[in-house]
């Protein structure tokens, strides 16, 4: 018998209904323990919807979803007590001080105040917010609200850290200092569920991604080889008059064109064949880099505008 | 989830008022310039200013009658602005609740948290007022003490209205509906400046319907130390709105902010 890893959240056939219409349309997936699990896709994905719901804050419309091994919506309340809950949008208490969002986060958790404090200022030295106990968030930057809403998650020492898009809006800092945060957090054991844009985020992190769009799954693997699946290993971005090279082009065998706006891509296995048509050509400029995520994404979701 | 399932009062409530209290010990400064400043000004003006030529009424100074008028409509006030300006606030622009419901509280306890909170705070303006009317001489008698419960129940059937509004409002303009068409007309239809029985029959009969009477009508008495009447009917008013309004305005903010 194959050993099999526990399992922190199932979810089958899972459905959110708005008014009628479906923004989760009935998916199945489980998280493991001690695993970054991502879920990824576009604005309107459902991505959210159903962090949301496995939280127990909003209730599921059919199928079944448990975490812990509790069923939702049943015991949401036992689940959120072993749930670090980090939101998209920051929510922090501005009447209060750093230290007193984090104590007041620790009360509603029903933390005894020894436990609290202690476990308070290893918080702050953790995302590195001792010098600013005692500021209003309004005097923290957006990458200190960012670090104290993670800290404050993190009060009653959870299993689960869920995170909703964690570094969106962040300057390359600070999103480096929250990655490797994150990363030191599941050396110690810790699973972690996040939702993001930010293909590079996904790579550096998630052990395991499901890629969302309009409520359902597309593929769920690692981001190796999710990416090897869907797309070839190089990719040439070519602008300026490509046009008349297009029939070349096409001649290629373990070549594929993508045309957006003003730049081609040329997706390839066999990189050196394009680069060499392009090498003398005056009016175009190319550059070639690996095919990563954002391929993957933009060839499985299309390149439409999503607000 | 059952939005219409009776609304659940567990401990976890007390921890909703707890953060409440602590944010306003913050601003206890303006706190107490509002809850004490407030009722001196509207004593010594009216109380004294008017009184002159009103001399006394329905057996009392009428710096007594207006004093045990405000200590009803403070109540009103108290809660009517926190359950609407505090409960919008920290629902919708603060995220206040967002962030509570990631945490085992549920919307029950916030809202029982608010509801007691709300009651709190008209509990500490009605007996500023009281200890102004005091100092000022306006209070005749020991049994005043007794309108502090009442000026918690009195608040406890404001704060549901407030929270059903503000539960409603897109914005906090929208308030003005409500200051504008129900609790200015109690403020000066129900008795606080003058005897109800001045009024028209039918006005009467309309503005015995309204909570604000009934709270006057308990109150008075208890800080001019005369007879107390019809406690029975005045306390089922309270409560009967309190209630009522207590549950439609859980079931505004569960459809709010469980969806």
């Amino acid at each position: 018998m194959t050993s099999e890893l526990e399992v922190v959240i199932r979810a089958e056939k899972l459905t959110k209904l708005f008014a009628d219409k479906e923004v989760v349309c009935g998916i199945d997936f489980k998280v493991e323990k001690g695993k970054c699990f991502g879920f990824l896709g576009p604005n309107g994905a459902g991505k959210t919807t159903t962090l949301h719901m496995i939280e127990g804050i909003s209730p599921i419309s059919s199928g079944s979803l448990s975490v812990f091994d509790y069923s939702l919506p049943a015991n949401g309340k036992k689940i959120r007590t072993r749930l670090g809950i980090v939101p998209q949008e920051d929510n922090l208490d501005p009447d209060f001080t750093v230290i007193e969002n984090l104590r007041m986060y620790g009360v509603y958790f029903g933390i005894p105040r020894d436990i609290l404090e202690t476990r308070i200022v290893e918080l702050l030295k953790f995302m590195h917010l001792e010098d600013r106990a005692k500021d209003k968030p309004d005097r923290l930057s957006g990458g200190m609200k960012r670090r104290l809403t993670i800290a404050r998650a993190l009060v009653n020492d959870p299993e689960l850290i869920i995170l909703d898009e964690p570094t969106t809006g962040l300057d390359p800092q600070v999103r480096h200092i929250i990655w490797a945060k994150l990363r030191e957090l599941m050396l110690q054991g810790k699973s972690i569920l996040m939702t993001t844009h930010y293909m590079d985020e996904a790579e550096r992190l998630c052990d395991e991604l499901i890629i969302m769009d309009h409520g359902t799954i597309l593929d769920q693997g690692s981001p190796k080889d999710i990416v090897s699946q869907y797309v070839e290993s190089h990719v040439v971005e070519v602008r300026g008059e490509f046009a008349a090279l297009i029939p070349d082009f096409q001649k290629m065998e373990h070549t594929r064109l993508e045309n957006y706006g003003d730049t081609l891509f040329c997706y390839s296995d066999q990189i050196n064949e394009v680069v060499s048509l392009l090498a003398d050509k005056s009016k175009v400029s190319y550059f070639s880099r690996p095919c990563n995520l954002e391929d993957v994404f933009l060839t499985m979701t299309g390149r439409d505008l999503r607000e | 989830m059952n939005y219409y399932q009776l609304p659940s009062f567990g401990k976890n409530a007390w921890i909703i008022w707890y953060r409440n209290l602590l944010v306003w010990r913050k601003l206890i400064g303006p706190a107490l310039v509002l809850h004490f400043g407030e009722p001196l000004i509207y004593l010594f003006g009216l109380g004294f200013g008017l009184g002159v030529f009103v001399g006394d009424i329905e057996g009392m100074a009428y710096l007594t009658f207006l004093a045990s008028g405000l200590v009803a409509s403070s109540a009103m006030m108290t809660a009517s602005l926190e359950g609407t300006y505090s409960v919008f606030t920290r629902m919708v622009p603060q995220k206040t609740y967002s962030a509570i419901l990631a945490t085992p509280i549920e919307v029950d306890d916030i809202m029982a948290g608010e509801l007691l909170w709300c009651a709190t705070k008209a509990l500490f303006s009605g007996t500023a007022i009281i200890i102004v009317a005091a100092l000022m001489g306006a209070v005749e008698s020991w049994q005043a003490v007794l309108a502090i419960p009442v000026v918690f129940l009195s608040a406890l059937c404001f704060t549901g209205p407030a929270i059903v509004i503000a539960s409603m409002s897109p914005s906090y303009d929208y308030f003005n509906y409500y200051f504008t068409l129900a609790v200015t007309p109690m403020f000066v239809l129900c008795g606080v400046f003058y005897p109800v029985s001045t009024l028209p029959d039918v006005m009467q009969s309309i503005v015995y319907l309204l909570p604000l009477t009934h709270a006057v009508e308990l109150i008075r008495p208890l800080i001019a130390g005369t007879e107390m009447q019809d406690v029975g009917l005045h306390v089922f008013v309270l409560s009967f709105y309190a209630i009522i309004f207590y549950y439609i305005s859980v079931i505004m903010v569960r459809k709010k902010l469980v969806v």
